[in-house]
């Protein structure tokens, strides 16, 4: 047996506006026939532009140098045979293909599944024509056929009901059987490898628990090889044999699985998989916190107090109303930490922007720092704006293009008449800075100059500025990196410690709330589901979703997964 | 951490600004067609700033020291593109013309933008039922014929006078209403789209007033692609100007020289062999068209990343990504 797939000493070059840039430097690396090789690295780390050059799939501003084999799966397994489609017997090079050549190797050889199956498929074509439309290009197959074939392919990736489904548009399906189709479309020429570039960053953890398990049966049934590129240490720990790690366009590092966890050898490595939050060790800063707090905190009247609140948007031509939040009730103590975890649809984010008045309450009492937000106008919200702070999701949008951070760290300081301009309040401002741990020179430059993790630290700053009582964090590490993420997450944890505001944290992550709520809720589908103490709820959970949410979320150990996966599947019968 | 962007993407101010900055991205095709247009948009310019001191006799003058000058005279030294049937001289038409046609462009791009990006920031951010009157309003204006519209606009506002002001107010203020829909449309659609970003939310957190959110944090983001449909609106006005000139709409000889004017009264000349009246005007017309064309068609395609080209194949001079990893590596 050979390689399936061999990257030898692969270089790409963008040229951008501002001159060539280098994304990938000299990796080299081999596929064996029938093995999950993930790719793992931070944004910008080039694992993306490396798994993408196995497909060419390069655009046109990229320079490639070196070369990327694939042999098709025949080949491979004959140890360089001659190959079915009269490809040379020692593969072919994907770097200096003809075009034509590509095409008949993309889907035969070589497939891919992206990241975001709602967008990935045509939404204008039945899904059975989608997965047909890959036979037919490359072998004479009737329609009748390729329609069998189809059917065929979507009972294996699990669709029920396939003769009837494989008419089915992509809207009619669910997020989670959308990449399942996306993976029966790659799946459907039985190519020797599959390139998956964050199959299930974009899915719900209980989904990904069943993807993450698809993608092990193409392994295991179909025999295909995996490139699984990803940021996610967990769903690493789950499915991969082996493991690349890339920093900045390099290879640093590559092992086994099992090996790579208890063993790393690299110091970013090692520093990647630290930085890596696991469930269980916020109990310590838990308890840590709750000794610090003075006697009688328990009796503090609650900043925050929900009784039954429901959220309804309405529906539009003569849809049902949707429900968002339905008879929820929860409060926030002074100083306290509220976690809010839920997956996407949840109804999690719909609550913070309710308490920030961005969204109207239809019914229940939301007391919110004592306005009561059911039937609230801007008028009455507007005194307490000073004193809630809000921390948004994408710390890419959340600033204004156009002005400087000092500029935007100054804007609550300047609207609520503290300073009459940013100019007047720059002290105050590179104090905040400073607080956040950014530079007070920072403050000169726009937001595009500054990384993810700085703009959320900028953001953190502009959310304290006025010192609030009540901070709103929605999602603010989602879309960072895990090393970042750890970072922001500890100054988030010292602030805290510093000015003890209360908090309302919402994530999707329950080992990220872990770290920090002195209390977690746990929503699902607008109810909530399960509240209590961070050692209560993840220790011994009691409600069945939150098990299976617990249950699905993959942990970033090897050996503790494969235990815990056993776990899973008994669980799900 | 990871580095900061590199200090040297902070360019200096002239280099920032639109035209400026989309001539030095620019390469190739992209490039040759951005320089021919901003060459004959410049002479245009150039032509009209200083038509006193270029043009040779003035736009009303019939005749020199020597007497008359003389009707479709043929080119000559005293007359290097020949006079017109009216016995003016071609020449001097043709440059001062310009002066028309530039004023009425700064005329109508001037009013047109300022109500039209107005009305759509109001209309974008407050929605509800405003916006709806003000778009249909907009859908309607764009339904007429435009020429139909800016005779009707030249009739009431000139009421049939044509002096030089009410001559360039009448076609500049029809233009006007032609093009103040395209900008509401523009600035409304993203306004939309600016609206729902997370640091318009932000602003609306801490408490900013709708004025302030509007202005300084809606406004200047919503406005990039202005400088595009200006410069298409200005050659779509220059030829409206001709057009409405040419049907007779236009500014008497004695007020102001005009093109479409000078066309329309060339038009018995082309029969009688006389081709001078009428093809020097034209091209007149067609060149600045092309020119203003031209650079809002090379900004349209180099602003879009997707459409703009750049150099490949080049490799890196030093690495962009991380100069602390560079600097690692040549120690090491």
């Amino acid at each position: 047996m050979t390689e399936i797939v061999e990257i030898r000493d692969l270089a790409v070059t963008f040229a951008t506006d501002h001159g060539p840039v280098r994304a990938v430097d000299g990796v080299s690396l081999a596929v064996q026939p029938g093995e999950v090789l993930a790719v793992v690295g931070e944004s910008g780390s080039g694992k993306t532009v490396t798994a993408k050059s196995i497909l060419g799939l390069l655009p046109e501003t990229a320079t490639v140098r070196g070369a990327v084999i694939v042999r098709g799966r025949d080949d491979a397994a004959a140890g360089g045979g001659s190959s079915a489609g009269g490809g040379p017997a020692d593969g072919a090079d994907v770097v200096t293909m003809s075009a034509s050549r590509l095409r008949k190797l993309r889907g035969r050889d070589a497939a891919m599944v992206f990241q975001e199956p709602s967008t990935s498929l045509n939404p204008v074509f039945t899904v059975g024509w989608q997965i047909a439309e890959g036979l037919r290009a490359h072998g004479k197959m009737s329609k009748q056929e390729a329609r069998e074939k189809a059917i065929d392919i979507m009972r294996r990736v699990g669709i029920p009901d396939p003769e009837t489904r494989v008419d089915h548009y992509p809207h009619q399906f669910s997020g989670g059987q959308k990449q399942r189709i996306v993976i029966a479309q790659a799946l459907a020429l039985d190519p020797g490898v599959i390139v998956a570039d964050e199959p299930t960053t974009a899915l719900d953890v209980t989904v990904q628990a069943e993807i993450l398990d698809l993608l092990r049966r193409c392994r295991d049934e179909f025999g295909a090889a995996i490139v699984l590129i990803t940021h996610n240490m967990g769903v690493v720990a789950d499915l991969a044999d082996r493991v690349a790690v890339m920093y900045q366009g390099k290879l640093v590092e590559q092992a086994p699985v099992r090996e790579l966890f208890a063993n790393p050898q690299e110091p970013y490595t090692q520093q990647l998989l630290a930085a890596v939050p696991r469930i269980g060790e916020g109990l310590a800063r838990a308890e840590e916190r709750a000794s610090r707090r003075p006697a009688g905190w328990e009796d503090q009247a609650p900043v925050v107090e929900a009784r039954d609140l429901r959220i309804v948007y309405p529906g539009r031509f003569r849809q049902p109303d949707f429900v968002a939040v339905d008879g929820v009730s929860f409060a926030i103590r002074p100083g306290e930490v509220l976690g809010l975890v839920g997956e996407s649809g949840s109804g999690k984010t719909t609550i913070g922007r309710a308490m920030a008045g961005l969204t109207r309450v239809s019914g229940g009492s939301f007391d919110v720092l004592g306005v009561e937000m059911a039937g609230a106008r801007e008028r009455d919200i507007r005194p307490i704006r000073p004193r809630i702070g809000f921390v948004f999701q994408d710390p890419a949008t959340s600033f204004n293009p156009l002005l400087t951070i000092a500029q935007c760290v100054a804007e609550p300081l300047v609207v609520n008449g503290r300073f009459g301009s940013a100019e007047g309040a720059r002290a105050r401002v590179d104090e905040l800075l400073e607080a956040v741990q950014l530079p007070a020179s920072y403050g000169d430059r726009y937001p595009h100059e500054l990384s993810g993790g700085q703009r959320q630290r900028a953001s953190l700053a502009r959310a304290l500025a006025l010192d609030p009582e009540l901070l709103i964090a929605d999602e603010p590490t989602s879309a960072l990196d895990v090393s970042v993420q750890a970072r922001v997450l500890d100054l988030f944890d010292e602030l805290h410690r510093e000015l003890g505001f209360a908090a309302l944290f919402i994530s999707h992550d329950l080992a990220v709330v872990d770290m920090l709520a002195d209390r977690i809720a746990v929503l699902h589908r607008g109810r909530l589901v399960e509240e209590g103490t961070g050692a209560s709820v993840l220790g011994a959970p009691s409600d069945p979703y939150t098990q299976r949410l617990l249950a699905s979320l993959p942990v970033p150990d090897p050996v503790e997964q494969a235990a815990r996966r056993a776990e899973w599947e008994a669980l799900r019968g | 951490m990871t580095t900061p962007a590199p200090a040297s993407s902070r360019r200096p101010l002239w280099a920032r600004v639109p035209v400026i900055s989309h001539l030095r991205q620019s390469i190739g095709l992209q490039r040759g067609m951005l320089i021919v247009g901003l060459v004959l948009t410049g002479l245009f310019l150039l032509t009209a700033l200083l038509a006193p001191a270029l043009a040779p006799y003035g736009f009303a003058q019939l005749r020199g020291p020597d007497g008359a000058f003389g009707a479709t005279q043929p080119p000559s030294a005293e007359h290097l593109l020949g006079t017109t049937q009216g016995g003016y001289d071609v020449l001097s038409r043709l440059i001062w013309g310009s002066r028309t046609a530039l004023l009425v462009i700064v005329v109508a791009v001037v009013a047109s933008i300022l109500i039209g990006v107005a009305l759509g920031l109001i209309s974008g951010y407050f929605g509800g039922w405003l916006d709806r009157v003000l778009v249909v309003i907009a859908d309607a204006i764009y339904a007429f014929p435009s020429l139909l519209l800016a005779i009707v606009l030249a009739i009431v506002i000139s009421g049939g006078q044509s002096s030089m002001w009410g001559g360039i107010l009448a076609a500049a203020l029809s233009i006007t209403v032609i093009f103040i829909p395209q900008y509401l449309r523009v600035t409304r659609a993203e306004v939309i789209r600016i609206k729902s970003e997370a640091f318009v939310e932000s602003a609306r957190v801490v408490g900013a007033s709708h004025a302030r959110i509007m202005i300084r944090h809606v406004l200047r983001n919503s406005t990039r692609t202005l400088p595009l449909i200006l410069t298409l609106n200005a050659s779509e006005a220059i030829l409206t100007l001709a057009g409405l000139g040419f049907l007779g709409f236009g500014i008497e000889p004695t007020a102001a020289a005009e093109w479409g004017y000078d066309l329309n009264k060339a038009v018995a000349d082309v029969s009688s062999g006389v081709w001078w009246t009428a093809v020097f005007p034209g091209t007149a017309i067609v060149l600045v068209v092309l020119g203003l064309t031209l650079v809002g068609e090379s900004l349209n395609d180099l602003s879009d990343p997707r459409l703009r080209k750049r150099a490949v194949g080049a490799e890196p001079v030093e690495d962009l990504l991380d100069p602390a990893h560079a600097t690692q590596e040549a120690s090491a």
